[in-house]
């Protein structure tokens, strides 16, 4: 089996302008690589660096130094650190989805379109990716009432199904998830849980944020602990 | 890798810069952000910007975020020919397939690249309608312009048009001059993109609306954007504007590219003094 | 020495030097090389005020030879106080012959019309144009008119019809309906009724136009393509005067007259055209006009 991710020296610091120049170490002489269909389970305590490192191989946070080659269906290997911007946005695009602990939504548009959103290609898709996004959330037990309502009027949970479901309809070819059961119930958690086992199924690699030991012993293949920005120890389950 | 991918770009920018004013060879090293003007303090010449390099992709929508005075809309205009450039190169892939600078075309090379290959959206409607023409008539001089002359086929398009931008169709043949301003605002964007434009460039089209018309004149634009698949350049001082439109960000400082990026990583991770501040000052 | 010819005599053949007049001759050329283009001249002082047909006039004058035969027409009649002025005034100056007969004429001076009578290829028709610029509806700035033309920048004229046919169901514009010439310059074919626009194209005679206010001259020559502005689906159409025939011919194929009675109730219509109204009277045979539009009337009148 192929190895889909190898993070290599990863060095993340914040330099802060506006703080008199404060500069915060984040992440450190990370390493750890995953096999393709793999989920793989960060824990840590909370500022441990979790989110930080997920941000960063997502991009949305700068690396400072070090490497993240992530195997890609369509270009090979590819080095998330140094690829262009466009490069990054076609992989979003087409094969990397990240989940974040908070729902990020664009304003006025209705839940089941927000979730259809990375299926619509084009227009006359809608109606078909609106069936496929009303199946699923349904599956995550999202009232029927809240269907066509803002998700940004939903409560914690129900926001985090959106997220979760956002997430998962395009079968994504590599997952980062930020703590997707954190505010659900016992039923809904099962739900996704299994939801990502599914995926798994279909080759997806997985890699998962979560403090709830639950859902990473049901979940996780390999377990990355991180401490003040370190790797301090790396267990398969 | 995939040498491809980085080849099809729509446009292509290189070194764009304008000064006004007669300026010498130290002018651009002698302005800047980290001399923290644009005045060139021997020849008195303004850089408006200059050195400013970029490509567009498809689809994509790319912003461009500074203040007032930073050089945003001198872009967009040099783009669009608005403006004469002083220096630099712009490619656009389906004008001979990108082969050409198309700054240096002639004006009936550059009218025709307006009229068919790109859109603009003022931040005035005054200056992206003609308000003594009814607002059907606004979009049938882009359509004429394209060399439509068929009366029934010219108010077919028009009227799609206003009804994809939610104007009122019954309003077609009234003038511009007696509608609200983000009424004003959705008949420009039907003008602009009237000729199924690859490329349209976006100057502060909310800047003069209140809150709630800014918002659907958003939702407006994204869902364009989504369903017609058209490159964008949005420029805007209002981050909120950015962050709901662009997939990556150009920041501007005294005319020149301080920073870009992937708009996410632009607004959750800026590495210039100039971009934390502009994010630390969002509301 | 340079001989001041101007002054020696009271004045000059055709009363402009002859210095001018090449002048006026050079630009001619420059016209008919570039059919529809405006070309600015020196439009140079006339004993009349600009703008009362010093345009036509210079033209003429420029042109005109000692064995010319000359006809000077005020909308559609030679009688009008214009007309017989201007042809004095010519006449005074080359002493040339004169005539009232289209046919016989070799260069003819008109204002807003032009004969029912076909010209031939042996006769140039002169213009009075007040106003050159078609596109100063659409542009008050010369600079940028100027570029228009340039770059064959006409969406803006184009809307002009679009608007006019949204607002009045038709495209209004009477006299001096912008032309196409040769599928280059949108053209002012002077504010000639839109019965005559189409009897421009492909000619046999020469149509010259001046603007001597304006300082501007431009020419339609022989053969030419002459087409008025219209859309795929809203088409150029002529006056028409279907239910009205004319008082003294009864014939109806022809640019009207309308004129009120004494009453002034009762209107009665005559053919504006004098002289051809004169030889349907005498029943003399005149090679009318022909294009699609009229064809198409006397098709309708079988």
């Amino acid at each position: 089996m192929a190895t889909i991710l190898e993070v290599k020296n990863l060095r993340k610091f914040f330099h802060l302008y506006i703080l008199n120049n404060k500069q915060i170490e984040a992440l450190t002489d990370v390493e750890f690589s995953m096999e393709e269909g793999e989920i793989v389970g960060l824990t840590g305590k909370s500022g441990s660096g979790k989110s930080t490192l997920m941000k960063t191989i997502y991009r949305t946070y700068l690396a400072n130094e070090g490497e993240i080659n992530y195997l890609s269906s369509a270009s090979g290997i590819v080095d998330l650190v140094t690829a262009n911007e466009h490069t990054v946005l076609e992989l979003r695009r087409k094969e990397i989805t990240y989940c974040s602990q908070f729902l990020k939504v664009i304003p006025r548009v209705t839940a089941v379109d927000v979730v259809a959103d990375p299926i619509v290609k084009k227009e006359s898709d809608r109606i078909l990716a609106r069936e496929v996004a009303t199946e699923l959330i349904q599956k995550l037990g999202l009232p029927k009432e809240l269907w066509d309502a803002f998700p940004s009027t939903f409560s914690g949970g129900e926001q985090q199904r959106i997220n979760i479901a956002h997430a998962i309809i395009s079968k994504p070819r590599f997952l980062l998830v930020d703590e997707p059961t954190a505010s659900l119930d016992a039923k809904t958690k099962d739900i996704v849980i299994e939801l990502i086992l599914d995926l798994k199924k279909q080759g997806t690699s997985v890699l998962l944020i979560t403090h709830d030991e639950y859902t990473l012993s049901n979940l996780a293949d390999k377990i990355v602990h991180l401490q003040h920005g370190r790797i301090v120890e790396q267990t398969y389950a | 890798m995939s040498s491809s991918i980085k080849n099809d770009w729509v446009l292509k920018v290189e070194n764009l810069t304008k000064i006004y004013g007669s300026y010498s060879d130290e002018t651009i090293a002698l302005t800047g952000p980290q001399r923290g003007t644009n005045i060139c303090p021997i020849t008195g010449s303004i850089v408006a910007c200059a050195n400013i390099s970029f490509e567009l992709y498809p689809g994509e929508v790319l912003g461009i975020v500074g203040e007032s005075g930073s050089g945003k809309s001198t872009i967009v205009k040099q783009l669009f020919f608005d403006m004469e450039v002083t220096n630099g190169n712009a490619y656009l892939k389906p004008y001979k397939n990108g082969t050409v600078n198309i700054l240096t075309e002639s004006n009936q090379k550059k009218r025709y690249m307006r009229n068919h290959l790109m859109g603009m959206v003022y931040q005035n409607p005054r200056d992206g309608l003609n308000f003594s023409f009814t607002s059907g008539g606004n979009i049938a001089e882009k359509l004429l312009m394209a060399d439509m002359f068929h009366v029934g086929k010219i108010r077919e398009r028009a009227s799609s048009l206003l009804s994809k931008t939610e104007v009122p169709v019954a309003r077609m043949d009234d003038l511009p001059a007696y509608f609200s301003g983000g009424m004003q605002q959705r008949v420009q964007i039907s003008k602009a993109i009237a000729n199924n434009p690859p490329l349209l460039f976006l100057d502060e089209i909310t800047s003069g609306l209140d809150v709630s018309v800014q918002a659907k004149v958003l939702d407006l634009i994204r869902g364009l954007q989504r369903e017609l698949g058209i490159a964008m350049i949005v420029v805007s001082h209002d981050l909120s504007v950015i962050r709901m439109l662009t997939d990556r960000t150009l920041v501007l400082k005294d005319g020149r590219i301080v920073e870009r990026g992937l708009t996410d990583q632009i607004l959750q991770d800026p590495q210039h003094e100039y971009t934390q501040l502009l994010v630390s000052s969002l509301l | 020495m340079i001989e001041n010819i101007k002054f020696n005599s009271s004045y000059n053949f055709a009363f402009i030097d002859e210095t001018t007049k090449k002048e006026i001759r050079r630009k001619l050329l420059k016209a008919i090389c570039i059919p529809g283009y405006q070309v600015p001249y020196s439009s140079p002082e006339m004993p009349i005020a600009r703008g009362w047909g010093t345009g036509g006039l210079h033209l003429t004058l420029a042109l005109i030879g000692k064995t010319d035969t000359l006809k000077m027409i005020d909308q559609g009649s030679d009688a009008s106080v214009n007309a017989c002025n201007l042809r004095d005034f010519v006449q005074l100056t080359t002493n040339c012959k004169t005539t009232y007969d289209t046919n016989e004429a070799t260069l003819i001076q008109t204002r807003h019309r032009i004969t029912e009578e076909k010209l031939t290829d042996k006769q140039i028709m002169v213009f009075q144009v007040p106003q050159p610029e078609p596109l100063r509806r659409v542009e008050r700035y010369e600079y940028k008119t100027r570029q228009m033309h340039a770059e064959s920048d006409y969406a803006k004229m184009w809307l002009t019809l679009y608007e006019a046919f949204v607002k009045w169901g038709d495209v209004m514009h009477g006299a001096g309906y912008p032309v196409m010439v040769n599928g280059r310059y949108i053209m002012s074919p002077s504010p000639i009724p839109r019965w005559d626009v189409p009897n421009l194209n492909m000619a046999d005679c020469i149509y010259l136009f001046g603007a001597g206010r304006e300082k501007r001259l431009y020419a339609v020559p022989p053969h030419t393509r002459v087409e008025p502005l219209e859309f795929e689906d809203v088409k150029f159409h002529i006056e028409n005067f279907k239910d009205v025939k004319c008082e003294s011919t009864g014939y109806n194929i022809a640019y009207m007259d309308e004129m009120y009675q004494d009453d002034g109730i009762t209107k009665k219509f005559y053919i504006n055209d004098s002289n051809f109204l004169d030889k349907m009277i005498e029943k003399i045979a005149v090679n009318q006009h022909s294009n699609k539009y009229i064809n198409q009337l006397k098709k309708n009148e079988q």
